[in-house]
């Protein structure tokens, strides 16, 4: 694992990615940090202060909710769960990637490319 | 945003599970124990960072955001140093003004009296269709205290000048004779000593005296051994037996030094018809000022049954004591602090009407920052964060004016005034002021916080980057901000006419047509001490040895004595009846002043029947009298009133005299009543042992008071002498005038004011204007239009505005001088030539504010103005 192949996140997209990953089902901190690694295929960095603090901003906007509870191995966790909120402006949001990737990728001549590593304009 | 608290406590857990979590999954990767906490805690990064940083989004960002934002807002405003100084300056104008005048409102009408429970204390007068209040007399009281079931005591007092005996001879000092009872009534106990035993009061009791914390001071240096010396008044050795608290004041009566028991043991106490006392009472628990009154008359009514000569007429009034005291000035404070008022409102307008200009110029610079990423929520904190600044800085100003304009303004009021007013020297900054002033910052924040915040709202950020702003929303808050200019006219005109009605209601008393001449008089006060001139006879001949030394100074034309100097009060009256006229009880109420031969002559009024008197006049001849014109207009209408005989009600024998003339009115009586009917006796033929010499001069009047005082000294030591004078300075500190100049002075300067900061505002306005239009113009000139058209289009602009202000605002000044009628003298409120005064004044200061800024319109040169932006 090189940590130089690795890309930083910018802000909208952690908030973007953790949203999809909770949409999966709600889990826990560490969980959304595996998850969003082993998702990218271990390209994007997760700071994980980045991501506690990324965590507290979507719940202050109700986007997620919190709870404390037990892990499939039994140990105490906070777990997060996406709210209908967050579903909605998980889709939203969504729809603007795709547009916004579409249209990097033309430009750049990589027409429909799936694996486009985008970047926040 | 980040309102809801998450403990650091329950972040701390979470990412201890977080590490836990990841050891756990490390060790099932194969990963040794100890091997996968290490790679935990590394992948985690530093626990340490994280939790600071979930600390600082929960608690001190926005703490800090407001230092940012006021740090940031500090170097805007020094970055705009005339903005920014115009705006502080103006608003420590308004708000200083505003708490300067609710500090003298607080010590006048808020604090509460110095006595105990003074909601309790009322002041009790007779009362009489021709003066309304009167004084009680001895013999009256004592049955008022004895019969009445309302109070739980009543006391009286009444001024009195002593001649004090000093090492270096006598001098004059004003005392106050009260009953014993006075200071427990009260509710006052002396600092040093006793109070007064009711064994004190009787004729022939013991010689007391209680002094003031003032005199104590500094006549006897504080000295603590004081209770049990002597003082000499009037030759009459007092014993000292306390001294009174400090700041105790009793605004009913002119600052005493000296304080003794009423003996009512001269002439006027033993007759029921002498009225010379003042009465307080205090209310027995659970009865009001109404019942209080409603007994008091039922016993004026059994009285007047019982006495019908003396009393006939006379009723009871009782009223509040803080009642008496400042019902006189409550009126005209609340009329200051309107004016401070309207002051503090122009002074916001025209900040408000800065910072709309100040906000419009900094729009592209919101706009970046709005594209930048900084959230509306954010920029609007920032903008509230300015304003905010912006008032604690004129709040702060304010106070440090008000801590000013309060030494200025207590100059101001004439020591006479706080004689009378004492409570005024206690207006200073205290809590009450603190939270005064707190109020106005508060409400002026709102308004600077809301008119940037309303301008953002109209406002579209990305059109503001776009074009520089210079779409609708400009336009609409050029609206506004006109629309604060006609508010700020408006309100100007308010505070112009008042002024304006104020001052020509001064001018009118102090010109009133007195009917004498008041330029080169001077005049004394004479106080001829009992012990050394007890006789008639005695004060007589000292009176004219007086008028024969002062008539051979050089310099002097004429020189008199009266009892009372003219256009003083309406005070020292007498009754009297017309011998061979019916009569049914009511008699005539006049003036009554004892004056020389040679008054009429020296004052220079005229005779208009009959004749002067004659210095042979005197005790040994048949009594005379003459009269005022008033007199004779009233009592002897179509008659001549020369030779008819005057006479006290019962028309005792020795009270008859004869009217030998009519002299024309002249005010003797005070200045803004109206002319009482008047009597004239000879001072030869019935002297009082204190006078006033009044001095005809062919010099300045002013130089020849102190060689008045020493001939007095040089025929006799023991006579005391005080306020020398001239006759102008007598009328110019009457209280009536003292009030009436004191009020428009100041609500002159806040009219002053409200002229400068209006006119800026317009002129503000109108450059604004011109400024935003330079592209307009150019093309107009470009197009032909004519640089005279141009300037003629910018001044119409400024006339309509100016034009639409002065209109409501006189429309407003029609409701707002109603409330001066009580103030107004000589004027009504809705006075013409006033009125008319006031928009030609406020006309010029308009057409000058828009002159500026319409000649820069008219220099534009067109190429330049179509290249701009």
């Amino acid at each position: 694992m090189n940590s130089n192949d690795r890309l930083a996140l910018l802000q909208g997209t952690l908030d973007l990615l953790i949203l999809k990953t909770l949409a999966l089902g709600p889990t826990h901190g560490q969980g959304i940090a595996r998850l969003i690694q082993r998702q990218s295929e271990k390209v994007f960095l997760v700071d994980h202060g980045s991501l506690y603090l990324a965590l507290q901003r979507l719940e202050d906007r109700k986007w997620i909710t919190a709870r404390w509870g037990l892990s499939e191995n039994n140990r105490k966790a906070r777990f997060y769960t996406l709210t209908a909120k967050g579903r909605d402006h998980l889709v939203e949001k969504t729809g603007e990637w795709q547009r916004l990737a579409r249209a990097m990728g033309r430009v750049l001549g990589v027409v429909d490319s799936p694996e486009l590593d985008g970047e926040e304009a | 945003m980040f309102w809801r608290r998450r403990s650091s406590k329950d972040f701390a857990e979470e990412i201890k599970s977080h590490l836990e979590l990841e050891a756990d999954e490390l060790r099932r990767e194969g990963f040794s124990e100890d091997e996968a906490r290490r790679r935990a805690r590394v992948e985690f990064g530093s626990v340490q960072s994280a939790a600071e940083r979930f600390h600082a989004r929960n608690r001190v960002v926005w703490l800090d955001n407001l230092l940012r934002d006021t740090k940031f807002a500090v170097r805007q405003l020094l970055k705009n140093p005339a903005f920014a100084t115009t705006a502080v300056l103006v608003l420590a104008l308004g708000i200083g003004a505003s708490v300067a005048i609710f500090a003298f409102i607080d010590a006048a009408l808020i604090k509460p009296l110095p006595y105990a429970d003074p909601a309790r204390l009322v002041r009790i007068t007779e009362s009489e269709a021709a003066l309304h209040l009167v004084n009680i007399s001895y013999l009256d009281y004592l049955d008022w205290k004895r019969l009445n079931t309302v109070l739980s005591s009543m006391d009286v007092f009444s001024a009195w000048n002593f001649l004090l005996s000093t090492p270096s001879g006598t001098e004059p000092v004003s005392a106050l004779r009260v009953s014993a009872g006075f200071f427990r009534t009260l509710g006052v106990s002396p600092a040093l000593g006793r109070d007064f035993y009711p064994s004190e009061q009787v004729p022939g009791g013991p010689h007391v005296v209680m002094l003031s914390y003032g005199a104590w001071e500094r006549r006897l240096g504080l000295r603590r051994d004081v209770v049990g010396t002597s003082v000499r008044l009037d030759g009459v050795s007092y014993s000292v037996i306390g001294v009174l608290p400090k700041g105790f004041e009793f605004a009913l009566a002119d600052k005493a030094d000296f304080w003794t028991t009423l003996q009512p043991a001269s002439d006027c106490e033993k007759h029921r018809d002498c009225h010379d006392l003042y009465a307080v009472g205090r209310l027995k628990d659970g009865v009001s000022v109404r019942q209080a009154l409603a007994n008091m008359q039922s016993i004026a009514q059994q009285l007047e049954r019982q006495y019908p000569v003396t009393n006939h007429g006379r009723g009871a009034s009782v009223m509040p004591l803080s009642e008496a005291i400042i019902g006189e000035i409550r009126p005209i404070l609340l009329i200051l602090l309107a004016g401070a008022g309207l002051l503090l409102l122009i002074a916001c307008v025209n900040v408000s009407s800065l910072l709309v200009v100040h906000t419009e110029h900094r729009k592209r610079e919101i706009a970046v920052r709005g594209a930048l990423g900084a959230s509306r929520a954010r920029i609007a904190a920032q903008l509230v964060t300015e304003g905010l600044v912006l008032v604690i800085a004129g709040g702060l100003g304010g106070l440090l004016f008000a801590a000013g304009a309060m030494q200025v303004l207590t100059l101001l009021i004439s020591n006479q005034a706080t004689a009378r007013m004492p409570y005024l020297l206690g207006a200073n900054l205290s809590t009450h002021e603190l939270e005064f002033a707190g109020i106005l910052v508060l409400l002026a924040a709102v308004l600077f916080t809301a008119t940037p915040l309303l301008h953002l709202l109209s406002s579209d950020i990305r059109e503001a980057l776009a074009d520089g702003g210079r779409a609708a929303a400009g336009t609409l808050w050029r609206r506004m901000g006109r629309r604060l200019v006609v508010i700020e006219l408006a309100t100007t005109v308010v505070l112009l006419s008042a002024a304006g009605l104020l001052g020509k209601s001064l001018y009118r008393l102090l010109h009133v047509d007195l009917g004498f001449q008041v330029d080169h008089l001077a005049t004394l006060v004479v106080r001829l001490p009992d012990v050394a001139f007890p006789t008639d006879a005695q004060q007589v001949a000292f009176a004219h040895s007086l008028l024969d030394r002062v008539e051979n100074l050089p310099g002097v034309r004429a020189v008199a004595i009266t009892t009372m100097l003219p256009a003083t009060c309406d005070c020292n009256t007498d009754w009297l009846r017309i011998v061979g006229r019916p009569y049914n009880g009511d008699h005539i109420t006049a003036l009554e002043r004892h004056v020389s031969s040679g008054f009429f002559s020296t004052i220079h009024a005229t005779l208009l029947a009959g004749r002067y008197f004659t210095d042979a006049e005197d005790a040994s001849k048949p009594k005379i009298v003459l009269i005022n014109r008033a007199f004779a207009r009233l009592y002897f209408p179509g008659e001549d009133a020369v030779g008819k005989i005057l006479g006290d009600p019962t028309l005792s024998p020795s009270s008859l005299k004869k009217i030998v003339g009519v002299v024309d009115d002249f005010k003797d009586g005070a200045l803004d009543e109206q002319q009482m009917p008047s009597e004239y006796i000879p001072f030869n033929q019935n002297p009082a042992s204190d006078f006033n010499l009044v001095v005809r001069t062919a010099q300045d009047e002013r130089s020849i008071l102190p060689l008045l005082a020493a001939t007095v000294h040089e025929l006799n030591k023991d006579v005391g002498v005080e306020h020398g004078s001239t006759m102008s300075e007598v009328i110019n500190d009457v209280p009536t005038a003292n009030l009436h100049r004191t009020t428009a002075y100041l609500v002159g300067g806040f009219a002053a004011l409200a002229l400068i900061l209006s006119a800026i505002g317009l002129y503000g306005a109108i450059a604004y204007s011109v400024s935003r239009r330079t592209r307009e113009i150019g093309v107009r000139m470009a197009l032909g239009a004519h640089r005279s058209s141009v300037h003629r289009m910018v001044l119409a602009d400024a006339s309509r505005l100016a034009a639409i202000g002065i209109a409501g605002g006189l429309a407003c000044s029609l409701a707002a001088t109603r409330l001066l009628r009580g103030l107004l003298f000589g004027v009504r409120a809705w006075d013409l030539s006033t009125m008319m005064a006031v928009v030609i004044v406020l006309g010029i200061a308009a057409l000058l504010a828009s002159y500026v800024p319409a000649h820069r319109a008219a220099s534009v040169n067109p190429v330049d103005a179509l290249r701009t932006e």
